[in-house]
């Protein structure tokens, strides 16, 4: 093709842009929606429980996954000491994944049964009182605010229809199972579940 | 990984090798001189003209560079498909051999820590180096940094101890964990709050801190009804329930007048979650070794 051609004629030329760079994606992404090793939950998994559910949302709106990834990489140093390094299959049901990017505080994929509620409670009230070279912020707050119980189901549906297998028991039940509860019994009740399904192996 | 997905995989990538290395080539065809000369390609834009130059060499040859170099690592490594890679390298496969080889290294140390007992390692010099290092990662966040503890989170150094503190009592608890279970008001919902301030002022009156006598008395007794199933009849505490002594003036959740009130009055549940998993029955041992080593002599 004579290069005046692609030149003077902006739409071809986007066209064949959109070819060029959509290799990486062809091969990277696309068979990736077909794989087992990613779409099979791990032997175990559940997806959340309405409380957890909460506790998640409040992760996020807290912004905790920008301070502190999910993600233990295959070395070891980090499976030393955070556990099992992470596999697709434990992710199958978040949307979106909470993996992160970067540590300013340390991995929680395993955080789950490692310190207990009251820890957590003391830590997130205040990390400094039980940490006291923490840089983490206060969250106090969480200890006054009250689940949205109204939302849950709603939230529940909505990941339903991107293929978390909730039940309708599960749904009619989630109002009920949050109401009055704190964001602080959510998040507690969030973070104590993380990594437990595939446990710590050596 | 289907051999469908596989195929894709391989044709794409080997594709989009080759048509580089196709580009590179065609875009040279119509050229009709292999070094600089004054010709154009005859584009004029506005009085501005291009010359028909080749590509220079040095750029020629480093994108062939890059093609050679993508063929090789495709070659060497995993990335078409379900083919392994002449190297047989895999993330995985690293992450064995990183532990394998830190396993030979380090193993026979804790073997022989392993050998010896927790009361015999607590005066092992490297062994308590070892153990501070795990404590410092594993149980610093909630004991601190020097295992004094906080409230709510019993101090390791001061000889009083709510489980036991033989080298046993000390491995149960770093391995298994242990689970508090103080009832709110004894399991006796009918306490009142007077009842609540007699029994503060009897605890208060072991470190002679209680202000009234007779609120003290009436304490004593409703102590024997509703605490001594657990702290025992002389208060002194029970090590198989891990309930504390109340006498030793050591407070785990506070020993003003408000805090005994509230512990009283709602309970505690403290959870030392339990470690095995995550450490291993050798590095409990050495761990121990240390806990044990922080409150000797005292």
């Amino acid at each position: 093709m004579n290069h005046e051609v692609v030149e003077k004629n902006l739409g071809l030329m986007i066209v064949l842009i959109v070819v060029a760079i959509s290799f990486g994606a062809l091969v990277e992404i696309v068979p990736l929606f077909f794989s087992k090793q990613v779409n099979e939950p791990v032997a175990g998994l559940k997806p959340l429980n309405a409380l957890q559910l909460e506790g998640r949302d409040v992760y996020i709106r807290e912004g905790c996954h920008v301070c502190h990834t999910q993600m233990i990489r295959p070395f070891r140093a980090e499976t030393e000491r955070y556990g099992h390094y992470s596999v697709a299959g434990e992710h199958v049901y978040e949307h979106p994944f909470l993996w992160g990017s970067k540590r300013t505080g340390p991995d929680l994929a395993r955080v789950g049964e490692r310190y207990s509620d009251d820890w957590h409670r003391a830590h997130l009230y205040n990390p400094r009182n039980v940490v006291p070279e923490s840089k983490m912020p206060s969250y106090p707050w969480l200890f006054t605010a009250k689940i949205d119980h109204k939302i849950t189901p709603k939230r529940m549906e909505a990941l339903r229809a991107v293929g978390v297998p909730y039940t309708d028991e599960d749904i009619a039940g989630a109002s009920d199972a949050v109401k009055g509860k704190t964001e602080i019994e959510a998040m507690v009740a969030y973070l104590q579940q993380l990594g437990t399904v595939l446990k710590n192996k050596r | 990984m289907s051999s469908f997905w596989s195929a894709w995989i391989i044709i794409i990538s080997l594709g989009s090798v080759f048509g580089c290395w196709w580009l590179l080539f065609a875009t040279r065809k119509s050229q009709k001189s292999n070094t600089e000369t004054e010709e154009t390609t005859g584009h004029v834009y506005d009085g501005i003209e291009e010359y028909d130059n080749p590509l220079p060499k040095w750029w020629f040859y480093m994108f062939l560079g890059t093609i050679f170099f993508g063929l090789a690592y495709y070659a060497l490594y995993p990335g078409l498909g379900s083919y392994k890679g002449l190297l047989g390298w895999s993330s995985t496969g690293q992450w064995e051999e990183e532990v394998a080889e830190a396993d030979a290294k380090y193993g026979p140390i804790f073997e022989a820590f392993a050998m010896k007992s927790v009361e015999e390692l607590s005066t092992d010099e490297a062994a308590l180096k070892v153990g501070q290092r795990l404590f410092a990662n594993n149980c610093s966040l909630c004991h601190g940094s020097t295992a004094r503890g906080s409230l709510g989170f019993p101090n390791l150094t001061d000889g009083d101890w709510l489980y036991g503190g033989n080298a046993d009592a000390i491995k149960q608890s770093i391995a298994h964990g242990r689970n508090g279970n103080m009832p709110a008001k004894g399991l006796n919902p009918a306490m009142s709050k007077s009842d609540i301030t007699d029994l503060t002022n009897y605890l208060l009156s072991f470190s002679n801190r209680a202000e009234d006598k007779a609120s003290s008395e009436r304490g004593a007794e409703m102590f024997q009804t509703a605490c001594s199933a657990c702290h025992g009849a002389d208060a002194k505490g029970m090590q198989a329930m891990g309930a504390p002594d109340l006498t030793d003036n050591v407070w785990l959740y506070g020993g003003t007048p408000s805090m005994i009130m509230q512990t009283i009055e709602f309970g505690r549940a403290g959870v030392m979650p339990a470690h095995n998993e995550l450490l291993g029955d050798e590095k409990v041992h050495v761990l121990a070794a240390y806990i044990y080593s922080l409150s000797q002599g005292k």
